[in-house]
């Protein structure tokens, strides 16, 4: 882990909880705090409300009780573009995410919209490419690509922000073994704090050495990737279950950074 | 909800007029169908011109008569329209093939028919030769308020998927075996507006949320620059400015 | 009823280009209070909804065809201001896209189908709602009749405009029956359309209806084994709005009475000279009278030409003159406001 820096955490949820508008309420009350540079894998049952929680670190879901800080800024109307700018969120279907003609001009866009332009647009645009490793596919309409490219581009689109966290939603779902390594060494490769929702628990060993367990609306757990997935108990409670064969106590997973 | 794609009368193709900028087509046709309705109907060859003027630009954008001719067809209810005038208008009376029409109302129906009729045809070259995501920009680099741009693009989006999401639901009534046309279509049509409404815009709220995530706020960001040179806005103009001379001519003759 | 380029002559097409852009303009700023950031794509929903609605059309007597509007639904749904936006954006869309309507024209069909059907159904609304018991059946009801009432208003406005400015010689009277009339049926139409699209979208969605703010419930939440209560969003908005509708009720009552008071009552006035003339006449003053300039306007005399039955004539005018006035009156009005107050729309408001 980063040495304790005395800057402010990267997100900070203390209470919160909501209910949509129909009466149907999904989080009971979340406290969590993930420092800067962190890589934190948000665990849980279908229906825990892990998506409804991700909405509120960029404001798209208020109007609940509890506060979320990020990055030092409150969630409000106030900071809402400089919050917007410093989260971004990578949805779990890349095809919501690319709607512009090519993938030139949808990585371009969350820039363009905080108001870059001209040169140093393209300059954001060719790192974000070449950070995912797609620089050669910039001038490609989306929906030519491979479902793995897609999402490589979909990530693009939210690092050309140049965000401080990156919070992803089931980023390994319906990738072929080979795809899902190269999004392991792409997400290892970059210097942000990351929040991480999945059910592939094997990849979140693999990524995340710190680990949340969401269930019923509140944090059922917080701790160490490894520890948490060896207790069987508490993952029965939860829901959890790991792979045919996969064994996380003989998995030496690497926590340190490279 | 994709992007970019053509709307039902845009026609791909690569002529100086699908390169000129949108703003500039937007405002040549506006001013040209502003010159037109100005003329006065008595001078009747110069609407001839015009008709010509259109037919000058067509070849240049590469578009078919026959395509421009099929999509006049949408004034249709207004030619009938035109058509009626001559019968049920008042004032002095004139003998034609032994019917009793007004004069008046004869004058009546050339206007409407000559003006509206090159008031479409010049909508649809513009349309036919700029695409939808273009137009849109050409709005808003005109100064029309962008919230109202904001609310066209989405529109455009959400048509779609309305379209599709229509489809669907007749594909399922027609598998259960339903055929009604007229008053009984209308029913049914009527009930299933609701869903129809809540399940399109339950699909599109997803994208709108991956935008708004990406810092939108209101108006397409302009990620390319789109403006237009002297010789770009010459040439868009010289339609309008020929339109001019003629109507002028018309009011002097 | 879109009207193509010529059926309108050119100042009258002038004078409500401008009247809908004033029109446009004053709910751009309206509904930037409406609006959230939510709630545009749902306005852009509601313009496509229209669009293909409004693909519906059916012939009418005297060769012209009518079709749905949906002002009054657009009004429902996203409010007022917006609604007015979406059916603006939906002609121009259809006169640009599918040249739908004259490019010229736009004043006039903004005029005529965005601006009336929204107001007038707006209106008629906001006042069921007030005079209903509270509930989702009553918004239901009062969708129905708003949308009823505002498809013959629109044919109203556009047999107005017809009549200040058709660049044709057909008698108002037809004109008037046939559009009127048939706009009644459709009227029925699409107040049953308007009635079950709403109804439907409350019953699953009531948070997309913007007539239904009202009706939200304030929520409970648990937090940690404890009750607590959900700060209300709306709560800074709550007292512009109710200023907002008062306003609104004394502008319809005065409205509403003003056209009763020309339309109808003036049927009733008296045909003999007033005073002036009169005395005028009496003293042979009269003799060096001039004809007014405008003396063959169509509304010279306070009667409507090729109108032949006087009261209806009389009448005709009358409402016809409240309706410019009001109008005129309100643009003068609003236009000498805005430089008179500050712009006091909630901008910098702080998060909750």
């Amino acid at each position: 882990m980063d040495p304790v820096s005395t800057a402010a955490a990267s997100v900070e949820v203390s209470g919160l909880a909501f209910a949509y508008p129909d009466g149907h309420q999904a989080l009971f009350g979340v406290d969590f705090r993930i420092e800067r540079g962190e890589r934190v894998a948000l665990l849980g049952p279908n229906g825990a409300g892990k998506t409804t929680l991700v909405l509120h670190l960029n404001g798209i879901l208020t109007g609940g009780a509890g506060t979320v800080t990020v990055a030092g800024l409150p969630v409000g109307k106030r900071h809402m573009p400089e919050i917007r700018r410093r989260v971004g969120i990578v949805f779990q279907d890349p095809d919501d995410q690319l709607f512009m003609p090519t993938v030139r001009e949808d990585v371009a866009f969350g820039p363009a919209a905080a108001g870059v332009k001209g040169a140093e647009l393209e300059a954001r645009v060719d790192r974000a490419l070449a950070q995912v490793g797609m620089g050669e596919f910039k001038d490609r309409p989306p929906h030519h690509l491979s479902f793995g490219q897609r999402r490589r581009v979909a990530v693009a689109t939210v690092l050309a922000m140049e965000p401080e966290i990156l919070v992803l939603d089931e980023p390994s779902s319906n990738l072929d073994p080979a795809s899902r390594r190269e999004l392991a060494d792409i997400l290892r490769s970059l210097d942000v704090t990351v929040l991480m929702v999945t059910h592939d628990l094997p990849y979140a060993l693999e990524l995340c050495p710190r680990s949340l367990i969401l269930s019923e609306g509140v944090i059922a757990a917080d701790g160490r990737t490894a520890e948490l997935l060896s207790e069987d108990a508490l993952m029965r409670a939860h829901r959890l279950e790991l792979p045919f064969g996969f064994d996380p106590r003989s998995v030496t997973a690497d926590t340190s950074r490279p | 909800m994709g992007a970019g794609h053509a709307h039902r009368l845009y026609r791909h193709g690569h002529s100086p007029v699908h390169a000129l900028p949108p703003h500039t087509k937007l405002a040549a046709t506006f001013a040209f169908v502003v010159v037109v309705v100005s003329t006065p109907r008595e001078a009747m060859w110069a609407f001839g011109l015009y008709a010509v003027l259109l037919g000058v630009v067509a070849y240049h954008a590469r578009v078919p008569a026959g395509f421009v001719l099929k999509r006049l067809l949408i004034e249709v209810p207004f030619v009938a329209f035109a058509v009626l005038m001559p019968f049920v208008a008042e004032g002095a009376r004139v003998d034609v093939l032994g019917l009793s029409l007004s004069v008046n109302g004869l004058w009546g129906a050339w206007n409407v028919l000559a003006k509206g009729t090159l008031g479409v045809a010049a909508s649809v070259l513009l349309a036919s030769t700029t695409e939808l995501r273009e137009l849109l920009l050409g709005l808003q680099r005109l100064k029309l308020p962008p919230l109202l741009v904001q609310i066209a693009s989405f529109m455009i989006r959400y048509g779609d998927v309305i379209t599709d999401e229509m489809r669907r639901m007749r594909i399922a009534r027609e598998s259960r075996g339903f055929e009604a046309r007229g008053v009984k279509h209308w029913g049914v049509l009527a009930k299933s507006a609701g869903a129809l409404f809540i399940r399109s815009y339950e699909r599109g709220e997803r994208v709108h949320l991956a935008m708004v995530s990406r810092g939108y706020a209101g108006s397409m960001p302009v990620i390319d620059e789109v403006t237009a040179s002297r010789a770009q806005w010459s040439y868009a103009l010289a339609l309008p400015v020929a339109a001019l001379v003629v109507c002028l001519l018309g009011w002097t003759l | 009823m879109h009207v193509p380029d010529g059926f309108i002559d050119a100042p009258t097409s002038a004078a409500t280009g401008v009247v809908a852009a004033a029109a446009v303009a004053v709910s751009l700023r309206g509904a930037r209070r409406e609006l959230d950031e939510r709630t545009a794509p749902l306005a852009g929903l509601v313009a496509a909804f229209l669009f293909a609605v409004q693909m519906l059309n059916f012939p009418v007597a005297a060769g012209t065809s009518g079709h749905l509007l949906g002002g009054a639904l657009a009004a429902i749904l996203v409010g007022p201001c917006t609604g007015v936006l979406c059916v603006s954006v939906v002609l121009l869309m259809q006169g640009i896209l599918f040249a739908d309507g004259g490019l010229t024209a736009l004043g006039v069909n903004i005029t005529d189908m965005a601006i009336v059907t929204t107001v007038v159904g707006y209106a008629v609304f906001r006042v069921l709602v007030k005079v209903l018991p509270r509930g989702r059946r009553s918004i239901t009801v009062a969708s129905f009749v708003a949308a009823l009432v505002s498809v013959p208003a629109a044919s109203f406005a556009f047999t107005f405009i017809y009549a200040v400015g058709g660049t044709t010689d057909v008698s108002i009277g037809k004109v008037a029956t046939a559009m009127i009339g048939v706009h009644v049926l459709i009227g029925i139409g699409e107040a049953a359309i308007t009635a079950l699209t709403v109804g439907a979208v409350i019953a699953v969605r009531p948070d997309l209806v913007h007539g239904a703010r009202g009706l939200a419930q304030k929520l409970k939440l648990r937090v940690n084994g404890v009750l607590v209560d959900v700060p209300a969003p709306d709560e800074a908005r709550t007292a512009p709005v109710a200023a907002r509708t008062s306003r609104r009720a004394l502008w319809t009552t005065g409205l509403a009475t003003s056209l009763v008071l020309a339309g109808f009552v003036s049927f009733y006035a008296s045909a003999d000279p007033d005073g002036l003339e009169k005395v005028a006449r009496d003293k042979g003053i009269d003799s060096k009278t001039e004809q007014h300039a405008s003396a063959d306007s169509p509304l010279a005399d306070y009667g409507v030409k090729d109108v032949e039955n006087a009261r209806l004539s009389g009448g005709l005018a009358g409402v016809i003159g409240v309706g410019v006035t009001v109008v005129a009156g309100s643009a003068v009005f609003w236009a000498v406001r805005r430089r008179r107050t500050p712009d006091v729309s909630p901008t910098s408001t702080s998060a909750v």
